[in-house]
């Protein structure tokens, strides 16, 4: 069990080698071994997702995934998102509509959020319900999180129904 | 303890406590499923868990207290043994005569009210780390606590250390809505550890450990007789309960004493008659937790209200009405004690025209009702459920604030709040933007850091908005005395002739003359050529504490519009108001998220949370998979309304409003469902609200 293993990753677009033990988990890996504390830990148990990454372009737990398995694999955490801009927008909107108090579950809320959006351009208000109970808040009741997963979604059929991109207005 | 009740309580209230201390780790006895008992310090924790896997432990099975039934056993097992028996602390309070009306032959009804046991998830759980320093003998704690004062003493009194070689820092704590209101042992147990082994230790608890370990809440048991008239008047309660405190009581009778104080709500009620039994089993002690006591008493209640109704015939709105405070008879002395020992008096607002502005927003109660009347006609269940209740809030003793002005003109504020999401950084800068005329992006606030402020009370019992906020407006006003008598040196005029205005003290209609901070902060700098007014101290700096007459009273009336899901059994709450005062806001955004973030709490305490243990003590729901939290798919659609009535009691005119939203949506919503169901006679006397009951509601009218 504690024979170590190679693994090679591309964590936020940048290759990383190290050798880990079979049983880390990827979120005591990025958080520890890369330095990533952007990935919060609320449970452990696939429930409250804090820990979400993005794997191979997917929401992924990153507390129930061992690093081995995610060796060759694509792994984008908060910080690769948020780094990039590719989050930038969400992060506004959230901070707009108050879509946090603690903010312990934020990064995994973006990551879900950011997810839930690549892969249902144009979801209804019950598809945005259902996608963000992906993750729990404990704080807001919700409302914030999802007013802002709405513009945020209202914004993406607005700018793909125009030929130019629109120019956001905040309402 | 953090405080004892102050003389004038234990004066006014019936009591016998006998609070059991509760060691760092277990010794001789481990009282319940999840007491630490052995520490391991590792370099990593994956080598800490093999080793803890190496701990055999040499456990003879004791028989179990599991419920307070159990407890109470004549022949029962005494989970202290040291104490005489499970009973650890007994309250009294009376008004009236509440025994001799229910004694008169009035009309009465008598019930048993069950608060199920739940508890405050914050989505980050708890963790201390520590660092010893050994060449000054001192430690600094980072805890996830919402009390950094009470840390550093019992660090400081367990470690036989001074205070001021303790420091304690609670920054960006994830939630806490109570649980991290008071000392573990791991608050002790670590930094011991940093300064035994002599270097810096980190314990960070798993979500496991959470539901086994950090304290659970609510939980009591009230055997309840009510009086009343043919006209709806309430006229007596008596309310007998027992509280499950679990193995330990860390806040003592905290939350039992609250739910006797908040028990008769907004109404005006002759007698009463309260009584409180608090006993220890072999459960996780149970803590204060967002309503701390409030939600157990405001579901008897409210229940209550609506039971009288029903025998009555009543609609339970009108019975509501009857039975409330008026808003001419404000401030409503209400004849008992607060906690601090304080008459417990409503200081200010207006109850009726909460709850009537609560049923007007879900659309008026006779279409309300026409609605309902329809829905049963074609089969389905449609209910109004209401609860109104009343909130003490801003409790004392004492909150301080440092108020600094930098001599870049920088405004420093330091206070013993400790935030976990509140926005307690933006309301306080507001709060001295106000007070020094500047924006709050000239304001720097510390919290949460015992090296910011000698003296803190922490963030607890709705208290920080109108603790922290007052004493800052107090040491701002002493500080601003300072500050215009050296402007007035400055700009040799008389001090009643300034004005403070957009960060520049200004002789009054010549906005020409004027002097900025920073420049008033450096004339006052101590040393050579400063330029005070001779015999003046140096520096601009002040630290005052504000210690509060006693509580504010908020209030709110929450309505639920509830559809009850035939095939399910479950409860789809249309839409849910909350009427809501805490006198003036200071941030609306932040109170609509505390108000919001509190109804989600209660919504999942009614409906989806739910602590289980078997007979023989042992925890069943030890994860998220069997405790359910409510997910965004669970809130239903809600309106908060906000009324601003000032409080007399403070400057500001604040009340509280940490806490309120989570108070009433467990009875509001089982008012609802017991409305909808009403042709099935179908009445609810325990928490959660269960579909399986609802559903067997549901076969008895449908046959």
């Amino acid at each position: 069990m504690t024979e170590l293993h190679k693994i090679r990753v591309e964590v936020n677009g940048a290759l990383v080698e190290r050798t880990v033990e079979p049983r880390r988990l990827l979120s005591d890996f990025l958080r520890e071994d890369l330095g990533l504390t952007g990935t919060h830990v609320g449970c452990e148990q696939g429930i409250c997702g804090a820990c979400t990454i993005l794997l191979n372009g997917r929401a992924a737990r990153s507390c129930l995934i061992f690093a081995v398995q995610v060796d060759g694999a694509k792994v984008m955490t908060i910080e690769g998102l948020s780094n990039s801009g590719a989050v930038r927008h969400l992060q506004d909107l959230f901070s707009k509509h108050r879509a946090l108090q603690c903010g312990y579950c934020t990064p995994g809320m973006i990551v879900v959020a950011y997810d839930l959006l690549q892969h249902l351009p144009s979801p209804t208000a019950q598809e945005i319900r259902d996608g963000m109970s992906a993750a729990l808040c404990r704080c807001t009741g919700y409302v914030g999180i999802i007013e802002a997963v709405t513009e945020a979604a209202r914004e993406r059929v607005a700018a793909v129904d125009c030929a130019t991109p629109v120019h956001m207005t905040s309402d | 303890m953090q405080n004892r009740p102050p003389k004038s309580w234990r004066d006014a209230v019936e009591h016998e406590i006998n609070i059991p201390d509760q060691p760092i780790l277990a010794t001789d006895k481990v009282r319940y499923v999840g007491e630490a008992l052995a520490v391991i310090v590792a370099e990593s924790r994956y080598l800490a868990e093999d080793a803890a896997e190496l701990i055999e432990v040499d456990l003879e099975p004791l028989p179990a207290v599991a419920t307070v039934d159990m407890a109470l056993a004549t022949d029962a097992p005494k989970v202290h043994d040291d104490l005489k028996s499970n009973v650890v602390a007994r309250l009294r309070i009376r008004k009236g005569d509440a025994a001799g009306i229910l004694a008169s032959g009035v009309r009465s009804i008598r019930h048993r009210f069950t608060n199920h046991r739940y508890l405050a998830m914050p989505i980050e759980c708890r963790g201390v780390v520590s660092q010893y320093d050994s060449r000054s003998d001192s430690l600094t704690i980072w805890s996830s606590t919402q009390v950094v004062h009470w840390v550093r003493r019992e660090v400081a009194v367990r470690l036989g250390l001074p205070e001021s070689r303790v420091r304690c820092i609670a920054p960006d704590v994830g939630g806490g809505f109570g649980v991290k209101g008071h000392v573990y042992p791991e608050d002790v147990l670590i930094p011991y550890l940093a300064r035994r082994l002599g270097r810096p230790v980190k314990w960070i608890e798993d979500r496991h450990e959470h539901l086994l370990n950090s304290t659970h809440a609510r939980d009591d048991r009230h055997d309840v007789e009510v009086a009343f008239d043919d006209k709806g008047r309430i006229l007596a309660i008596r309310d007998n309960f027992v509280k499950d405190s679990g193995a330990y009581t860390p806040v003592g009778i905290g939350a039992p004493s609250n739910t006797i104080a908040h028990l008769l709500g907004p109404y005006d009620i002759p007698h009463l008659e309260a009584a409180a039994t608090v006993v220890v089993t072999n459960k996780t002690p149970n803590a204060p937790y967002r309503g701390s006591g409030r939600p157990e008493g405001v579901f008897v209640m409210e229940r209550l209200m609506d039971l009288v109704a029903r025998e009555l015939g009543m609609d339970p709105v009108e019975l509501r009405l009857r039975n409330m405070i008026p808003p001419e008879r404000m401030p409503y002395s209400v004849g008992i004690p607060y906690r601090d020992g304080v008459p417990v008096v409503y200081d200010s607002g207006d109850f009726p025209a909460a709850l009537h502005e609560a049923i007007n927003a879900l659309g008026g109660l006779e279409a309300i009702r026409a609605e309902q009347r329809a829905a049963w006609a074609e089969g389905r269940f449609l209910g109004l459920g209401v609860a109104s209740f009343v909130e003490g809030t801003g409790a004392g003793p004492f909150e301080g604030a440092t108020v600094r002005i930098d001599p870049s003109g920088e405004i420093f504020v330091a206070t013993g709040a400790c935030a976990q999401g509140q926005g307690h950084e933006t309301i306080f800068a507001q709060v001295a933007a106000d007070e020094w005329g500047v924006t709050p992006d000239q304001v720097t606030v510390s919290i949460a850091d015992t090296g910011s402020i000698a003296l803190g009370y922490g963030t607890i019992a709705s208290r920080s908005a109108v603790n922290s906020s007052s004493a800052i407006r107090k040491a701002s006003a002493v500080l601003r005395q300072k500050v215009f008598a050296i402007a007035g040196h400055l700009l040799e005029c008389a001090i009643e002739d300034l004005e403070l205005r957009d960060g520049r003290v200004s002789v009054k209609g010549v906005p020409t003359m004027s002097i900025s901070l920073a420049e008033i902060a450096q004339a006052a700098r101590p040393g050579w050529d400063h330029r005070r007014p001779p015999g003046m101290s140096g520096g601009l700096e002040v630290t005052e504490y504000f210690e509060p007459p006693t509580v504010t009273w908020a209030y709110a009336t929450h309505a639920a519009l509830v559809e009850i899901d035939r095939i399910t059994g479950a409860p789809i709450i249309r839409k849910y108001v909350v009427v809501h005062d805490s006198g003036v806001l200071i941030n609306p955004k932040l109170a609509d998220g505390q108000v919001l973030g509190g109804v989600c709490q209660g919504i999942g305490g009614g409906l989806l949370e739910e602590v289980i243990y078997d007979q023989d003590g042992q925890l069943l729901t030890g994860s998220l998979m069997d405790y359910l939290v409510p997910t965004a798919s669970d809130m239903p659609p809600i309106e908060v309304i906000h009324r601003e009535t000032p409080s007399p009691l403070n400057e500001l005119g604040v009340k509280g409003l940490g806490e309120g939203g989570a108070i009433a949506p467990p009875v509001a919503i089982a008012n609802a469902v017991c409305d909808a169901l009403r042709p099935a006679g179908y009445e609810i006397f325990a928490t959660p609200i269960r579909r399986s009951e609802i559903l067997k509601a549901i076969d008895k009218i449908l046959g």
